[in-house]
């Protein structure tokens, strides 16, 4: 599924922005192609999302000169792309914007809604929390509120829409799960989200430099610890 | 808190460029003082201006003795006290950008032209913390004298009382009274003191995040914050430091269409850059929503990307929204074009009520 890097991958965004329709392409990974270029540091913003990636220039001039660059750069990548099919090398093992950390996350599988998720997905809460930690989870961007990590990788027996109704407020460490995500919630936001497990381990915290510990592109290891 | 009645008004100076007509507007050289108290002018000194609304000192020398007496005092225990709080009232800088990809807003002054300029003004750099006042009512007070500047939606400004007629740049000796009241036109005032108010910042940054609450509280009466060690004010024709506000009457905001203009149908695009919109009573800094005949578009499957300062976002009601400092840093409703930064200021300038069309650019 090779795909052709046309004029319509790039819809600008005002004065100094453009949308990249990552079509097929992980945003994760463009934008972490994007992020390793010297000339990143002339963006102001890199904003990946479900299918996007939003690319925000500092200044206002030479919005066609990074659109060039930006269409140079996502050619790269389907090339590589291609040569990881046709080759030994795995497609996004190498390259720009591969992955280059594992963060490992203990979780305690002790969460409010283990027991109905069990239920519906038709296993115990032990294999629940089996399941989720051998799912190969990744951050695929971050949104709804500071340090809000979407994690993709859920198992698919898994995969359950949100909760009817969210929380008001949940506390940082819980651990959840909706779809094929995972968040870790960062605190001080609602959640609508089924709550699995909590960890002790802080991964957002606004008086840390950098606040986050869980970047665009990680991979993630969720580690079952007992009570 | 008060200073000596009479002494107070006729200290409460408003300096102001010559207005001889054939004066050079700028010196060749703009002069700066290096003590960081008066503001240098083409003779070398402090020119206060004299007028029946703000009483000068009679002998000219107001400058110089509030240079004298701001020595003694220790420079890093200056204070501004907040004594009315108005409404809405925050400390801002120029926000906390590049932080969207977590998750972070960029907040920031929602109009951003007028508060860089009331920190070029008093002599801070443009990213200095400053206060952003919606619709008036501020009243604060300082402990040391000090140079302050009022720019963007034009109001009154008073000192104890007496008004002030070029609120750009006011020397506020220690312990007057400053009010900011009710905007003429326009909602948001800055009002920044040479020095600077120094707060802890959060992510690298002092504003106030509506959005998500990052950053210093709210003002309150009675909030007391620190004033950074005054800096040289430039010598600036203050004539020329105006703010560019909505005057009343229809507001004309350019955009550039996209990233999701083709979701639309023509008719919907025809009636966004035709419909004499209106603000509705739902503006914050968040975003300021609009009122008038709704687009047809309804619910679009789209995921959720980021968003950009100045998205005219259009959710399935039909009526758009804008986005501006504090808005979330991605969303799901599609974007049918973006405002041009400098027309997002202005924007950021109208009150609920207000006409506001749309004009294609670019």
């Amino acid at each position: 599924m090779s795909v052709t890097v046309s004029e319509l991958v790039l819809r600008r965004a005002g004065d100094r922005g453009w949308l990249i329709e990552c079509a097929g392409r992980r945003p994760a990974r463009v934008a972490t192609a994007i992020r390793e270029r010297p000339w990143a540091r002339e963006l102001r913003e890199i904003v990946p999302a479900a299918g996007t990636v939003l690319v925000v220039a500092d200044g206002r001039g030479g919005m066609e000169s990074l659109a060039t660059r930006l269409r140079a750069l996502l050619a790269e990548l389907d090339e590589l792309d291609a040569a990881g099919r046709s080759g030994a090398t795995g497609a996004e093992g190498e390259g720009p914007g591969a992955p280059n950390r594992t963060v490992v996350i203990p979780v305690r599988y002790d969460g409010p809604d283990l027991p109905a998720v069990a239920e519906r997905t038709g296993v115990s809460p032990e294999e629940v929390a089996r399941l989720h930690a051998s799912g190969e989870h990744a951050v695929a961007f971050f949104g709804f509120a500071p340090g809000f990590a979407y994690l993709d990788g859920v198992p698919e027996p898994l995969r359950l829409p949100r909760l009817p109704s969210p929380r008001a407020r949940v506390p940082a460490g819980v651990v959840a799960i909706a779809g094929n995500q995972t968040v870790v919630y960062p605190g001080g936001t609602p959640g609508g989200w089924h709550q699995i497990g909590t960890t002790t381990i802080r991964l957002w915290d606004v008086t840390a430099d950098p606040p986050n510990r869980l970047a665009v592109g990680d991979r993630v290891v969720f580690e079952a610890v007992t009570p | 808190m008060t200073c000596a009645a009479g002494s107070a008004a006729r200290r409460a100076t408003t300096a102001g460029a010559t207005t001889e007509a054939s004066a050079p507007a700028v010196p060749a050289v703009p002069a700066a003082r290096t003590d960081g108290e008066a503001p240098a002018r083409t003779d070398g000194t402090a020119t206060a201006r004299t007028d029946r609304e703000a009483p000068a000192c009679s002998d000219g020398t107001a400058g110089a003795a509030a240079a004298g007496t701001a020595r003694t005092a220790p420079r890093s225990a200056a204070v501004l006290t907040v004594v009315a709080p108005g409404v809405a009232t925050s400390v801002q800088d120029l926000g906390r950008p590049g932080l969207a990809h977590l998750g972070v807003p960029a907040s920031g002054p929602t109009d951003r032209r007028s508060f860089t300029l009331a920190n070029r003004l008093v002599g801070n750099p443009e990213n200095t913390p400053a206060l952003e006042v919606t619709i008036g009512g501020l009243g604060v007070t300082l402990s040391e004298d000090r140079y302050v500047s009022v720019t963007g939606a034009p109001a009154p400004v008073t000192v104890d009382g007496v008004p002030v007629d070029r609120p750009a740049l006011v020397r506020l000796p220690a312990g007057c009274l400053l009010e900011i009241g009710r905007p003429w036109a326009g909602c948001r005032s800055y009002l920044a003191v040479s020095g600077g108010i120094e707060v802890d910042r959060v992510l690298g940054s002092a504003s106030r995040d509506w959005l998500t609450g990052l950053g210093p509280e709210p003002v309150r009466a009675g909030t007391g914050l620190r004033v950074g060690p005054a800096r040289p004010v430039p010598a600036v024709p203050l004539e020329l430091a105006f703010s560019v506000v909505p005057a009343g009457g229809a507001l004309t905001a350019r955009f550039r269409w996209g990233p999701r203009h083709d979701l639309f149908g023509a008719a919907d695009r025809r009636r966004l850059t035709s419909t004499a919109w209106r603000l509705s009573g739902q503006c914050d800094r968040v975003g300021a929503r609009l009122t008038g005949p709704a687009l047809a578009i309804g619910s679009v499957d789209l995921a959720s990307e980021g968003m950009v300062r100045g998205a005219i976002q259009v959710p399935p009601s039909g009526e758009p929204i804008i986005f501006l400092s504090d808005h979330p840093v991605t969303g799901g409703y599609p974007v049918i074009g973006v405002l041009t930064d400098a027309d997002t200021d202005l924007v950021g300038q109208a009150k609920p009520g207000d006409e506001l069309r749309l004009a294609p650019t670019g």
